[in-house]
């Protein structure tokens, strides 16, 4: 790496220090909601939590021989973002394709706003509320933004075999959708991409696009497979001001990431895997100073500091 | 929970269309229509020839033909064994012989074989009608299955079975290599059996042995020349899958009626080997060159393991099978090795094609028949594994020749499409396959 | 070689009952691969079941022609059933497998000799739309110049493209709803429509019944304008046919199976027509080519167009070529 990316990369990471120290200054409403819902709550796994959105129970999936997800027991808090943490190969991608239904596990059940979802196909899983988004960016190539974002509304009538025949039986609530998804576009910075091919956009263009239409489904919640990867720095800031603005809201998010800087600066709790079981959960400052976790995670993956030096 | 509902369903829908053929196929299993198109304005007949088990006719027996009990006419064999009986019209008929005149030690094969039931005469048809004649012990009961002929059956689905392997091979190996279909493959097998044809008959007139030899050569130099000028360079430009996977299909289209305007609209059958005695082993027989061919087969199968196990390109051609970056990021010349399972899959294919044109014979659409039983073969034993093509192919062998035992030979590659589709159904990654990740 | 004469020969084919029913299962395929990304190599198998389907029920049950096509229709509903439930779920190139084969399948079926009491075994099936031609409204032939259509393909004409421009408008009705933004999706990304709570499943089984349908019923078109199927009609090298028309004129476009059955058969007929006219001239001498061989050239010539159209012009006569090379498969 150059010595001039190098300065850079550090400028940038000199900002988001300060966006970070801004934002421990003024926590947001849902910063300062979700840190009271959390307060009682001890830092072991499998713990309790006061108003669980999610619940995992004896979660297991096997690859060959490999235990990619062991997960006795975890509870996802409504309202806060939760970070899953975890080395390359932990089960964290894993556990988001088991809870969402795009793969099977080996046994375990789970339940999702206090119905059971075990078992459950994967768009019936999105429609009850709980969306994804996917490691490796999934836009639709060859339907322009504005359609990738409108295909996100649920419910719609046109999507009928037999009433899509029948345009006024659809006309009107597709113009409701056709101006929530202009209103999200230009909230994601994309109006001027409406028009354009999904195929044509950047990476990250990409990444914002697919959070855009996962919102279009209004979920209550949203689990966000590295949201910022291959992103460029600038809109990092844009995408982690979305995420926080998306939890004041109300809504429950939770993100897998490997930046340990985004994790400590946005997240209300942090879980994390390791060879497919959580070893540790707590709140930012619990992990920093867990040992398990220093020992699991920080001990294979140094932080980002230690890497300049 | 409801994938399993769908698969219920289908299994009915599927047993429902299975159920019809064994209701259907009960007539032919004792007459077998023949129609002729000469006597369009004459009455309808019943006709046949009685011949004993040796195939030699018998002369004088006596045939009635009766409809709903009542006595229509009768007829006695001529010295050919040659009988008709005319008939007033169009429906259905009882046609019985009368074994009082067959000769010592000659009876019908099964049980009740001497009256046929339901023997539907269309209009202006002459209907033929077969008494199937046996050494006089009854087998027991009509139903059951004799052991010598499934042990026949069994062998001569070994026999199949080993070429569809052979030549499956090829396609298996570049389609886990490449990912493509290779719609274009049963050409291969043609070009084999028509090079061969031609090497081996005027001017030429090589051996058979030599010309599938040579013929092995030009096979696997017309897939490398393909894959040289063709998918290579479409790689290259960074062709879609499905885009090639047309290409293949027009390929196949543009090889194979080339083939039908060099080659002819004909079968034909090789000079040398065509007509054999067959040797006698146990309860089977089968002909020295079929048995020949056989082993081939197997050795070339054995061959190819263990060029995949043993040598360095095998080791190569399995690295690019399981993961083609990895592999080309090992140092393995990626290219150079999708060239040579290209030569290697035409070569086996060309053999191959050989081997079905010695056993049966040589057309330009044998190479597309052959493919569907290859994909049949390659799915059953798990797409992108060189063994489970092997395997597979076998199974579909055996499968396409025993469904004969039940069920009309015309019908036997249909059985063995079929059980591709079950397959499809109920395990879909195959025999050996590997059950895919998703997500 | 009169020119003209070979010309009109070949407007003749590309404006024919011939080129309407071709169009008609394209476009049934249109459905499949171009807007959903079904790869169904086995349409002929719909057109098999919608043309026996409505001959045996007009030959076999007495059933007026009109309910025969709606038997023939209703046949491929099940056949996509069986077909689908199986294969819908696996990747798109054991579907195209499983496809073929299942036309074969149907093709064996239907010729062999235990079925020969229904479906006629190799001879087939005859005479069985004459309600269709008395009702014929013409009553004098159409001549425009060195063009002549008699009264009955003036008839057949009418009926298959007026079927084929409505099925297209229904085609272009449905694309144009949600129901079609949700079939594209499906094409570009299966997981992702799921991830939005779309039943991929049942989209992609709507779409194989509803252009399994228009196959049958283009099936049904052909069983009447020829008055005689055979199973050997039906045989894989159509849907190689059809999918050439569709690639021709354009996949995912409304009018391009249309179009692109359109200029198929000008070309077919008149290479045909040409190599005929060239051969009675004398200019191909006999050792290289036989008359009996022009069946085998036009086939290899649709092979060698496929195969430089996917080469060259993926997109088709009015395909999008900008969007195509979007796709990243």
């Amino acid at each position: 790496m150059s010595d001039d990316r190098h300065e850079d990369l550090l400028a940038q990471r000199e900002s988001v220090h300060e966006q970070e120290q801004e934002r421990e200054d003024t926590p947001s409403v849902g910063a300062r909601r979700a840190a009271a819902a959390l307060a009682g709550v001890a830092n072991v796994p499998g713990v309790a939590k006061p108003d669980a959105i999610l619940v995992a129970d004896d979660m297991s999936r096997h690859f060959g021989g490999v235990r990619a997800v062991e997960v006795e027991h975890l509870e996802i808090q409504r309202g806060t973002i939760t970070a899953l943490i975890g080395p390359n190969g932990a089960g964290k991608s894993t556990f988001f394709n088991l809870t969402t239904g795009f793969d099977r596990p080996n046994s375990g059940r789970w339940s999702f706003d206090g119905k059971d979802i075990s078992g459950a196909p994967s768009f019936r899983i999105a429609r009850q509320g709980m969306v994804r988004t996917f490691q490796l960016t999934k836009a639709l190539t060859r339907l322009t933004s504005l359609e990738n974002l409108m295909l996100g509304a649920t419910g719609q009538r046109g999507e009928r075999l037999l009433t899509s025949l029948l345009r006024p039986t659809w006309a009107a609530q597709e113009a409701g959708i056709r101006h929530r998804a202009e209103e999200l576009l230009a909230r994601f910075n994309l109006a001027h991409m409406r028009d354009e091919f999904a195929g044509t956009m950047s990476g990250g263009q990409r990444k914002l696009l697919e959070m855009a239409r996962a919102l279009m489904v209004q979920p209550d919640m949203i689990l966000l497979d590295e949201p910022m990867a291959g992103v460029n720095p600038a809109l990092t800031q844009s995408l982690l001001g979305h995420i926080e603005a998306l939890r004041d809201e109300g809504m429950t998010i939770v993100l897998v990431e490997h930046d340990m800087d985004v994790i400590m600066s946005i997240s209300d709790w942090v879980v994390c895997f390791a060879q497919g079981k959580v070893i540790a959960e707590g709140r930012p400052d619990d992990i920093r100073r867990d040992t398990a976790v220093i020992d699991a995670y920080l001990g294979t993956h140094r932080s980002l500091q230690e890497d300049q030096t | 929970m409801t994938a399993r509902l769908w698969a219920a369903i289908a299994a009915v829908l599927l047993g429902m269309l299975l159920l019809v053929a064994p209701a259907g196929a009960t007539t032919p299993a004792a007459s077998s229509p023949v129609s002729a198109g000469a006597s369009e304005e004459a009455a309808e007949t019943v006709q046949g020839t009685v011949r004993d088990p040796d195939r030699e006719p018998l002369e004088g027996i006596t045939i009635t033909v009766t409809q709903d009990g009542e006595e229509i006419g009768s007829a006695v064999t001529d010295a050919e064994g040659s009988w008709a009986v005319p008939l007033p019209g169009p429906g259905s008929y009882t046609v019985t012989l009368d074994v009082s005149g067959l000769p010592e030690g000659v009876a019908p094969r099964a049980e009740g074989g001497e009256v046929l039931d339901g023997v539907t005469v269309r209009p202006g048809a002459s209907q033929g009608v077969i008494f199937q004649l046996g050494t006089g012990e009854v087998e027991e009961g009509g139903a059951a299955i004799p052991v010598a002929r499934v042990l026949q059956l069994v062998v001569d689905g070994i026999k199949f079975g080993a070429i569809i392997a052979i030549t499956a091979v090829g396609l298996s190996l570049v389609f886990g290599t490449t990912k493509l279909i290779n719609f274009a493959h049963g050409e291969f097998v043609t070009i084999g059996a028509v090079t061969a044809y031609f090497l081996s008959t005027a001017p030429g007139n090589l051996p058979i042995v030599l010309a599938a030899v040579l013929a092995m050569a030009v096979g696997g130099a017309v897939a490398g020349g393909v894959e040289v000028g063709l998918w290579r360079p479409l790689r290259r430009r960074g062709a879609g899958l499905i885009q090639m996977f047309i290409v293949a299909i027009g390929l196949s289209l543009l090889l194979r009626h080339l083939i039908l305007i060099v080659f002819g609209s004909r079968r034909q059958q090789y000079d040398e080997y065509s007509l054999q005695t067959a040797w006698t082993l146990g309860p089977v027989r089968i002909t020295p060159r079929d048995l020949v061919i056989t082993v081939l087969a197997f050795a070339i199968m054995i061959g190819v393991a263990v060029m995949l196990q043993r040598t360095r390109i095998g080791t190569a051609m399995r690295a690019v099978n399981d993961n083609k970056d990895l592999a080309e990021a090992s140092g393995i010349d990626v290219q150079r090795v999708i060239l040579v399972v290209w030569v290697l899959g035409g070569a086996l294919a060309a053999i191959g094609g050989v081997f079905f044109g010695l056993t049966q014979a040589i057309y330009s659409e044998m190479g597309f028949e052959l493919l569907l039983l290859m994909f049949a073969g390659v799915i059953l034993g798990g797409l992108g594994s060189a063994y489970g093509a092997m395997l597979g192919s076998l199974v579909i062998g055996l499968v396409s020749q025993l469904s004969t035992l039940w069920f009309p030979a015309s019908l036997a590659y249909m059985w063995a499409l079929l059980v591709m589709i079950i397959v499809l159904l109920v395990r879909p990654q195959g025999i050996l396959g590997r059950r895919e990740r998703v997500g | 070689m009169d020119v003209l004469a070979v010309l009109s020969v070949a407007v003749r084919g590309a404006l024919g009952p011939e080129a309407a029913i071709y169009a008609l299962a394209a476009i049934g395929l249109n459905i499949h691969f171009g807007y959903t990304g079904l790869l169904n190599f086995g349409q002929v198998g719909f057109m098999l079941v919608g043309a026996y389907g409505t001959a045996i029920s007009v030959l076999s049950f007495d059933a007026p022609l009109w309910a025969g096509v709606l038997v023939g229709m209703a046949c491929a509903v099940v056949l996509a059933l069986i077909l689908g439930i199986p294969t819908l779920r696996l990747r798109g190139d054991y579907l195209a497998i499983a496809t073929i084969a299942a036309a074969e399948v149907l093709r064996y079926l239907y010729r062999s000799s235990f079925a020969e009491p229904v479906t006629g075994g190799v001879f087939g099936l005859v005479q069985f739309a004459g309600e269709f031609y008395a009702v014929n409204p013409y009553t004098a032939p159409l001549e425009l110049g060195p063009l002549r259509f008699n009264e009955r393909a003036l008839w057949l004409m009418t009926v298959a493209w007026g079927i084929t421009f409505l099925a297209a408008g229904l085609v272009w009705l449905l694309v144009h709803s949600p129901w079609g933004r949700v079939l594209r999706a499906v094409r570009e990304d299966e997981d992702a429509a799921r991830s939005l709570g779309k039943n991929v499943f049942a989209y992609k089984m709507q779409a194989l019944v509803l252009g399994g349908v228009l196959g049958a019923l283009a099936g049904s078109l052909l069983a009447i304008n020829s008055q005689a199927i055979t199973p050997d009609a039906f045989i894989p090298i159509i849907t190689f046919y059809l999918w050439t028309i569709m690639i021709l004129g354009g996949a995912s476009r409304v009018l391009g199976p249309i179009l692109g059955s359109i200029v198929f058969w000008f070309l077919l007929t008149f290479l045909d027509a040409f190599l005929r006219g060239a051969m009675s001239a004398g200019w191909i001498p006999g050792f290289l080519l036989a008359p009996s061989d022009i069946g085998a050239v036009r086939f290899a010539a649709v092979g060698l167009g496929l195969m430089l159209l996917m080469v060259f012009r993926p997109a088709g006569l009015i395909g999008n070529q900008k969007e195509l090379r979007l796709d990243v498969r």
